[in-house]
């Protein structure tokens, strides 16, 4: 397992942010944390440049939906530290009607097209970004397809209804 | 794009031609675009186009129980299908807690590294076209199909294997499956011996693979580069070592490392990592030996289907039967992150679970995507030749590009 434990990173983290970064949890071992995107870019450059920690590796920024909640569209970054061998979750939750964060492009090129992607699917804002365009789908769709109020197929088909299967 | 630098069609000024390098162009391999402006052979710039066969498996995967995700990690990288399945019921595994018993963790890794033997002696072969070689393709191409054999036998079907099930393996090895693994170990090595002979010291392949698209380690781990192309600039990141999984740590293998990240680097480290998946495999064969031989699935009827004459037979089987297909098994209410070593770097699976019958949230890290981002940057005044190569060394897979 890794070098560096997750309370030590914990208390490292909280050191410099307070109350800044709540805990989520720590499903299978992974340290999951919570911030707001007004300290995204200083927890991710503390995180990454910090001497003992170097969490120089973006695994993956990706998003999620949750309808029901007041933040409904959460970021979630996965960083990994190749040197302690440690990973950490960062979520940030954003509210419906100004889905912005700033971007991670500053500190990692590799952001580029995991944030276009998000961008992409979930329509998070990431000021600052250098080109941000959709990037599987077609450039004049109009729907974030990732999220929840998007159904998975033409609500207005007919050739799936429920009686032609005797049902 | 930045840089880009713009002329009207009528310009006299301009001395630049565009050319569209895909979506169906040969040397790209695979469904995507780049157009690029090129000043004589000098490229210019480039953008990069994806999404052609982009299929929407995220959105598909959160209306589908979890064992009919499993094909849809076949057409991620549908070079090494049986990596991406396994990852994926490795990750369903870590969200239940099912332990799987030692032959099948053994088991599982004797495929995966076959897969990683099919998808890097692709990649290499096809570099080597690339530069101009094209018998050594031949050679090899050969031995894939020897190990899509070998997979056939074990789930019955080739490229796309949908191979295993959560908690083990659908079937258990037959001894026909062995006889083609073995027949595969005696053979394969000296057939990647005579193709290394063909291209390690060859002059023309040399010439044109060394020094091309160098990358230093600190612009690949910039770019979040993983797998090979990540180890040839120096980085000794393998999932496989730092976060051992279905008991790789059990092995006794070495992870290949480059110096400056060229193509011949590249080249030199998926080589190696054949040789070194050979020994793993004959590692997992000698492992097997000491197992019971008629275990190849966990215990766990919650998950793991059970043989169909006793669905027909056995009240208890029906019911495991019924309550699997219909999803009626509770989940926990959780996240996971599991990671596995896939033939071109770290192949994540990020799963969010509500603890209904799919998934709430899943999440591919699909290392190509990340990985292929940098080609356009890097092109920028590259010859176009050296483009080409660079593009076949990244061995982008557009399945695993579009997810």
């Amino acid at each position: 397992m890794g070098k560096i434990s997750n309370e030590d990173l914990l208390k490292r983290i909280s050191d410099k942010f307070q109350d800044q970064v709540t805990v989520v949890g720590e499903p299978f071992g992974l340290l999951t944390l919570e911030t707001g995107r007004e300290q995204i870019i200083d927890v991710l450059t503390f995180l990454k440049e910090d001497p003992t920690l170097q969490f120089i590796f973006l695994t993956d920024i990706t998003a999620i939906h949750y309808p029901e909640q007041e933040n409904p569209i959460g970021v979630i970054y996965h960083l990994h530290s190749l040197v302690n061998n440690v990973r950490v979750r960062l979520k940030v939750f954003l509210p419906a009607g100004d889905v912005r964060i700033p971007t991670a492009t500053v500190l990692w090129n590799g952001a580029n097209w995991m944030e276009r992607e998000t961008y992409d699917f979930f329509g998070v804002v990431f000021d600052g970004h250098p080109d941000l365009r959709r990037i599987l789908n077609v450039d004049d769709m109009e729907a974030f397809p990732m999220r929840k109020e998007y159904p998975l197929e033409d609500p207005n088909r007919v050739d799936k209804k429920d009686y032609f299967f005797g049902r | 794009m930045q840089n880009h630098p713009v002329f009207t069609d009528n310009d006299p000024q301009n001395e630049l031609s565009t050319l569209n390098l895909g979506p169906t162009h040969p040397a790209t391999h695979g469904v995507f675009q780049n157009v690029l402006q090129l000043d004589g052979e000098r490229i210019v710039s480039g953008v990069s186009t994806i999404g052609y066969i982009h299929r929407a498996f995220e959105k598909i995967a959160e209306h589908r129980p979890f064992y009919q995700i499993t094909p849809l990690t076949d057409r991620l990288n549908y070079c090494s299908s049986p990596i991406n399945n396994m990852g994926w019921h490795m990750t369903v595994e870590k969200l239940l807690g099912i332990e799987t018993p030692k032959r099948v963790d053994y088991l599982r890794v004797i495929i995966m590294e076959l897969a990683r033997i099919s998808d890097h002696l692709i990649c290499n072969s096809v570099l080597a076209v690339d530069t101009g070689a094209q018998t050594g393709f031949f050679y090899v191409m050969e031995y894939r199909e020897a190990i899509y054999e070998i997979y056939e036998e074990v789930c019955g079907s080739r490229l796309t294997t949908n191979i295993g099930r959560i908690g083990g393996f659908e079937r258990n090895f037959n001894e026909i499956a062995f006889t083609k693994l073995r027949k595969f170990l005696k053979e394969y090595p000296l057939v990647l011996k005579e193709f290394e002979n063909l291209t390690k010291r060859n002059r023309i392949f040399i010439d044109r693979t060394k020094d091309v698209a160098a990358v230093t380690a600190e612009e690949a781990l910039n770019y979040s580069w993983s797998g090979p192309i990540l180890r040839a600039a120096g980085v000794d990141y393998d999932v496989r070592a730092m976060e051992p999984y279905s008991s790789y740590e059990d092995f006794d293998f070495e992870v290949p490392v480059g110096t400056n990240g060229d193509v011949y680097n590249r080249y030199l480290v998926r080589n190696e990592e054949m040789w070194q998946s050979l020994r793993i495999i004959e590692q997992a064969l000698a492992k097997i030996e000491k197992e019971p031989s008629d275990i190849f699935h966990a215990d766990v009827p919650d998950f793991y289907l059970p043989p169909k004459e006793e669905v027909y037979n056995n009240m208890e089987a029906l019911i495991y039967h019924f309550k699997i297909v219909m999803g009626e098994i509770p989940t926990p209410n959780t996240e996971v992150y599991h990671a596995v070593e896939g033939g071109n770097g770290e192949l994540g699976f990020y799963l969010v679970n509500d603890g209904g019958r799919s998934p709430y949230r899943l999440h591919f890290r699909r290392p190509s995507f990340i990985n292929y981002q940098m080609y356009a940057p890097m092109s920028r005044g590259m010859l176009l030749s050296d483009a080409i190569i660079n593009m076949s060394s990244l061995n982008v897979i557009a399945g695993e590009l579009d997810a």
